[in-house]
C-alpha cells in the first residue's frame, strides 16, 4: 500500500525508475542523502546521483549547468537550504537562465519538528512565489505525488517540490485510481456554505473539519490545492461563487504562501470574505506535529472554530450592507 | 576572423594579435554605442578571448548549440561585450548588432545571457555563479563522455564570493581535467584594488591548495595563453586554473590611466576614435 510509504521514498523509487530509463535525470545531494533516502541511489550509480556536499548555493548552480548540458537535475536539501538560502542562485541560474532543474525541499513547515526554528520551512514559498514562472507544489499525499512526479519531470522548467519524508496523511484511496494534474486543484467534497482551500499535511485536517462542521449543519467545500504557484483560479473561483466565503489553511506562514495566492485570485476575480489558518507571524520551533498544531492553531478543531468566525463576520458585513 | 589551427610559432601569434585588435575594436565599437559600460574587464580579457575563439574551442558558429562542442562560462558576467565583440568577429552574428547593446529589446544585454545571444553559452551577472555552472557541465561532459573541455573565466573581485570556492573544491575532488579556468587578474574591482578591499594573494597557492594544476602567465600574451591551455589540456586528474596577469582597460590608455575608475566608464563618440586609433597601432591601414 503505497499510503504507508515514506514519502521520500516515493521520490527516491521515481528517481531511480528514470536513471534505470533514460540517461536525462541525475540527482544531487548537499550532505542529505542519508535523510532523503537518495543514498542507495549515490551507491548505485555514483556518476548519476552527485553529492556536492554542505554547499547547496554550488549545487543549485552546478545543476543549472548540468541543465545547459542536457541534464534534469534534482536537487535535495532540507527545505530553508533549496529556498531561502540560496534564493539568489535559484533566481539566476536556475530560473533567469530558464534551467530545467527541480528543487526538492524536505520538509515542509512544521513536519520539520525536532529540527526547530533553523530548519522549518515557513516562508519558503513566499520567497520563492514572486520569481517568474516557477511551479511551486506541496503533495498532498503518497497516491498524489507518485502520479504527479512523472508530471514535474516532464514540465519544461524549474518546479520546487515542498516533500515530507515520511509517511504523509492518506487523503485519496489509491483503489480509486484517480487521475492528478499538476495545474488543477482537486474538489475532495462539495459543499455550500464554505470553501476551504488547503495544501500538504492540512488537506486531512480540513477535510476532519468538514466533519466537524457538518455536524453543526454548515456544509463545506474542501479543495486541495497542491500546487500553490500557479494557483488554479478557475477551480477556486468556481466554488466561491457557490459558497461565498473562503478559508485557507496552510503549514506555512499565512504572509506570502497560499492565503496569499487565493487572496489574489479572488480578489481580483470574485471578491468574498476571507479567513486562514497557518503561522501568524511567527518563527518555528522544535516540537512533534502533534504539539506544533496546537502551538500554531493548525489542528482541524481550529479550522472548524474559524470557519464559524468567518460565518459570523460574513452575516455581520451582509447585515451592515 | 576564422580559426587557424594549423598555424604555429609568430604566423599564430600574429594571427592571434590581430584577432585580440579586432576584438578590441568591436568592444568600442559595442560600448561606445550607449556610450557607457564595462570597459575595463572586457579589455582585459580580448587576449584570452582570440585564443579560445580562434584557435583552442571546437566550436562551430553555423551550429552554435551542437553537443559536445566545447563551451565558455564567462562568469564574470558583466564582461558580456567583450563576448558579444568576439562572437561576432567569429560571424556568430553581424557586427552591426554589437550596436544595439542595452537599447531597449536588445539581444546583447550587460550581462551574459543564453537565451538572448547566439553562441553564449550561459547566463551569468550575479557573480560567483557562472565558475558552478561551468563545474556542472564539465561533469555533464564526463557523464556523456564527449572529450568536451569547459573554460570559464572569473573575476578576481569575482573570487571573493565563497561560492567561486564551493566550485573550486568540487571541481578538484571530481578530478575534472576537462574544467579550465581563468582567472582575469587585473587586481582592480569597483572600490579600489584588490589588494585595498580584500586581497586574494597569494592567489597561486590558493588554487593549488584547492586541488587545481596551476600556471601563472602574461595574460596578454596570446602564445604565452596558447601554450599554457595546451598544457592544461594534458591534466590527467585535476582542473586547471590558468591566472592572467593582465591589466584592466589594455589597449586604451585612457581607460588603463582611470584604472579603478575603468570598470565602467562613459565613452564618447571622440573616445571612441582615439581607442580604436590607438588599438590598431601600427598596423592601421
Amino acid at each position: 500500500m503505497i499510503k504507508e510509504k515514506l514519502m521520500r521514498d516515493v521520490y527516491v523509487n521515481f528517481v531511480r525508475e528514470q536513471i534505470l530509463n533514460g540517461d536525462k535525470v541525475v540527482a544531487l545531494e548537499a550532505d542529505l542523502a542519508k535523510c532523503s533516502g537518495m543514498i542507495t541511489l549515490q551507491k548505485e550509480f555514483p556518476d548519476r546521483v552527485i553529492n556536492v556536499g554542505i554547499a547547496e548555493q554550488n549545487m543549485a548552480s552546478v545543476a543549472a549547468g548540468l541543465s545547459a548540458y542536457g541534464f534534469i537535475p534534482f536537487i535535495h536539501s532540507f527545505g530553508p537550504f533549496v529556498t531561502r538560502r540560496i534564493c539568489d542562485q535559484l533566481m539566476i541560474s536556475i530560473c533567469y537562465a530558464k534551467q530545467n532543474v527541480k528543487i526538492i525541499g524536505s520538509d515542509p513547515g512544521i513536519t520539520a519538528e525536532l529540527n526547530g526554528g533553523t530548519h522549518m520551512p515557513l516562508e519558503d514559498i513566499g520567497v520563492l512565489r514572486s520569481i517568474p514562472n516557477i511551479v511551486i507544489y506541496e503533495p498532498t499525499d503518497n497516491v498524489e505525488f507518485e502520479k504527479i512526479l512523472p508530471q514535474v519531470l516532464s514540465y519544461n522548467g524549474p518546479v520546487y517540490v515542498r516533500m515530507f519524508r515520511k509517511i504523509p496523511p492518506s487523503v485519496f484511496d489509491e483503489e480509486k485510481n484517480e487521475e492528478f494534474d499538476l495545474f488543477k486543484a482537486k474538489v475532495i467534497k462539495s459543499g455550500s456554505d464554505v470553501t476551504i482551500v488547503a495544501a500538504g499535511i492540512m488537506v486531512s485536517e480540513a477535510i476532519k473539519a468538514s466533519e466537524i462542521l457538518e455536524k453543526s449543519n454548515i456544509s463545506v467545500e474542501v479543495i486541495a490545492s497542491p500546487t500553490i504557484k500557479p494557483i488554479d483560479k478557475d477551480t477556486i473561483i468556481e466554488s466561491v461563487k457557490k459558497t461565498g466565503l473562503v478559508v485557507t489553511a496552510e503549514n506555512h506562514n499565512v504572509c506570502g504562501g497560499l492565503r496569499s495566492a487565493v487572496a489574489e485570485v479572488v480578489s481580483e476575480n470574485y471578491p468574498v470574505l476571507l479567513h486562514s489558518i497557518g503561522v501568524k507571524e511567527k518563527f518555528g520551533e522544535v516540537g512533534k506535529q502533534a504539539y506544533l498544531k496546537n502551538v500554531f492553531k493548525m489542528n482541524a478543531t481550529d479550522i472548524a472554530d474559524e470557519v464559524i468566525k468567518a460565518i459570523e463576520d460574513k452575516r455581520k458585513l451582509n447585515s451592515s450592507c | 576572423m576564422v580559426n587557424n589551427k594549423k598555424a604555429e610559432g609568430k604566423e599564430m601569434q600574429s594571427f592571434l594579435e590581430a584577432f585580440a585588435r579586432d576584438i578590441r575594436e568591436n568592444i568600442i565599437d559595442c560600448i561606445g554605442s550607449i556610450g557607457v559600460g564595462h570597459i575595463g574587464g572586457c579589455l582585459s580579457i580580448a587576449d584570452v578571448l582570440a585564443v579560445l575563439y580562434g584557435r583552442r574551442m571546437r566550436i562551430d558558429k553555423s551550429q552554435p548549440r551542437l553537443e559536445g562542442r566545447d563551451r565558455l562560462v564567462c562568469s564574470k558576467g558583466h564582461a558580456g561585450p567583450a563576448i558579444y565583440a568576439t562572437l561576432a568577429a567569429s560571424g556568430y552574428f553581424p557586427k552591426e548588432e554589437l550596436l544595439t547593446l542595452n537599447k531597449g529589446g536588445t539581444n546583447l544585454p550587460s550581462h551574459c545571457d543564453m537565451n538572448k545571444t547566439i553562441g553564449v553559452d550561459m547566463t551569468a551577472g550575479s557573480l560567483g555563479q557562472g565558475l558552478s555552472c561551468a563545474v556542472g557541465m564539465a561533469i555533464g561532459s564526463k557523464i556523456k563522455d564527449d572529450g568536451a573541455y569547459i573554460y570559464a573565466i572569473i573575476g578576481d573581485g569575482e573570487s571573493q564570493e565563497g561560492q567561486i570556492w564551493e566550485a573550486a573544491m568540487l571541481a578538484a575532488h571530481k578530478k575534472l581535467n576537462n574544467l579550465i579556468v581563468f582567472t582575469d587578474y587585473n587586481k582592480m574591482q569597483i572600490d579600489g584594488t584588490v589588494d585595498e578591499i580584500n586581497s586574494l594573494a597569494p592567489l597561486d597557492k590558493k588554487w593549488r591548495a584547492f586541488g587545481f594544476k596551476v600556471q601563472v602567465i602574461d595574460g596578454h600574451d596570446t602564445l604565452a595563453i596558447d601554450n599554457a591551455i595546451v598544457k592544461a589540456q594534458k591534466s590527467k586528474d585535476k582542473p586547471s586554473m590558468i591566472i592572467l596577469n593582465t591589466i584592466k582597460g589594455k589597449g586604451v590608455s585612457f581607460a588603463e590611466a582611470a584604472k579603478v575608475g575603468c570598470h565602467s566608464m562613459s565613452l564618447s563618440a571622440e573616445q571612441c576614435e582615439v581607442a580604436k586609433k590607438e588599438i590598431r597601432g601600427d598596423y592601421n591601414d
